[in-house]
């Protein structure tokens, strides 16, 4: 009983998930019904000066690299951070076993 | 039913699958392959949202002149979600060994009693 | 039961290419900033080389080459250098690119036709291509240290 239950919630739950991802809008209200939504962002002011300026400002060639360097370096040093913490927990779970064996 | 945003329908997919992985099975390992899979489906839809008609990928050497890029800022911020997905794994599998350790099952209705 | 690896066929190719593996890792990690790749992704390629030695031969084949304690220390190194670099430019800001543009010695070329593609400079980029490296050393050395500590746990359990 309680199964069924749970696969008829996860039956609407995964139905609304797939319809809403097909029917993504812009947001922009004169556009809706004229441009494809795959294939057209609308935000892309600041992407536009991250591709017009990388080569003037840091001198390098790629531009994905320069965004995530240089214009967004703490969004980096957060995910060094996030991997260093993982490999010591990693180690300190298992330090009984190498005191063991040593 | 837009069949022009079928990148979109495939991301929602992939956590569709990961959902299902996660509600209806009982080993330990298999609900880590449900969590990794919820993780590569938001990561495949964050890549699909920067993606211009007819576009580039934004690198500069050796470009064919004057075309459209696609934008670069999702791809960094992907980068920063795939590591962390694995730093979540890495810390989740190493739980799953002493678990299996402590109990000598991996079922997850056998482990829920808070023993010693 | 002891880990003995894998059959004859597998480990005389894996001492074939896991150099070759090693080279192309460094190849992605040190041209970070001219084609698709940088620290993490060579990282996790050099890493994968390190998984393929520890599945081919075992812990067993393995047992007294590889030291735990400077996999350690190399990841610490790289994780401090990061964060060494970001402290440079501190006059300006935080993570201030200090080097690039200025003609100095180390990396600091400058593009010269900015907004339209060239063949790639190599000492141009400033603190980016240092950080690649030292990104690239902190993932190596992490994954593998978190590979080959598992392996040895889960091995070692299942002996008692």
């Amino acid at each position: 009983m309680r199964k069924a239950l749970l696969f008829v919630a996860f039956l609407f739950v995964s139905a609304f998930l797939l319809l809403a991802a097909s029917e993504l809008k812009s947001l922009d209200p004169q556009t809706q019904t004229e441009i494809p939504r795959f294939g057209s962002p609308q935000a892309v002011t600041m992407d536009d000066y991250f591709i017009d300026h990388a080569q003037g400002e840091i001198a390098v060639n790629n531009v994905v690299t320069a965004v995530v360097f240089d214009y967004r370096g703490f969004d980096t040093l957060g995910e060094a951070t996030v991997l260093f913490a993982a490999v010591v927990g990693v180690l300190a779970l298992f330090r009984r076993l190498r005191e063991d064996e040593r | 039913m837009n069949i022009g945003n079928l990148p979109f329908v495939v991301a929602a997919l992939l956590v569709v699958f990961g959902l299902y992985t996660l509600l209806f099975k009982r080993n330990l390992i298999k609900l880590v392959i449900g969590i990794t899979l919820i993780e590569t489906g938001v990561n495949l839809f964050l890549v699909t949202l920067g993606y211009r008609t007819g576009g580039i990928s934004p690198i500069y050497t050796y470009a064919p002149e004057a075309q459209q890029m696609v934008l670069p800022t999702p791809q960094a911020l992907t980068l920063t979600s795939i590591v962390i997905g694995l730093a979540t794994t890495a810390l989740l599998l190493s739980f799953a060994v002493f678990v299996h350790r402590h109990y000598g099952t991996l079922d997850v209705r056998k482990v829920k009693e808070l023993k010693g | 039961m002891k880990d003995q690896g894998m059959s004859v066929i597998v480990r005389t190719i894996t001492r074939f290419v896991y150099g070759l593996i090693i080279v192309f890792g460094f190849y992605v990690i040190m041209h970070g900033h001219l084609t698709p790749g940088g620290g993490f992704q060579g990282g996790a390629v050099v890493a994968s080389a390190f998984a393929l030695l520890l599945v081919a031969f075992g812990s067993a084949g393995l047992k007294g080459r590889i030291n735990l304690h400077w996999l350690q220390s190399l990841e610490e190194v790289g994780a401090l250098a990061f964060l060494a670099l970001g402290f440079l430019g501190i006059g300006t800001a935080f993570f201030y690119n200090l080097f690039a543009g200025s003609g100095g010695f180390l990396f600091g070329a400058s593009v010269p036709n900015p907004g339209h593609p060239n063949p790639g400079i190599f000492t141009a980029g400033g603190t980016v291509p240092l950080m690649n490296w030292a990104v690239g050393l902190k993932v190596m050395t992490g994954i593998a240290a978190v590979v080959i500590i598992m392996l040895v746990g889960s091995r070692k359990e299942e002996a008692e």
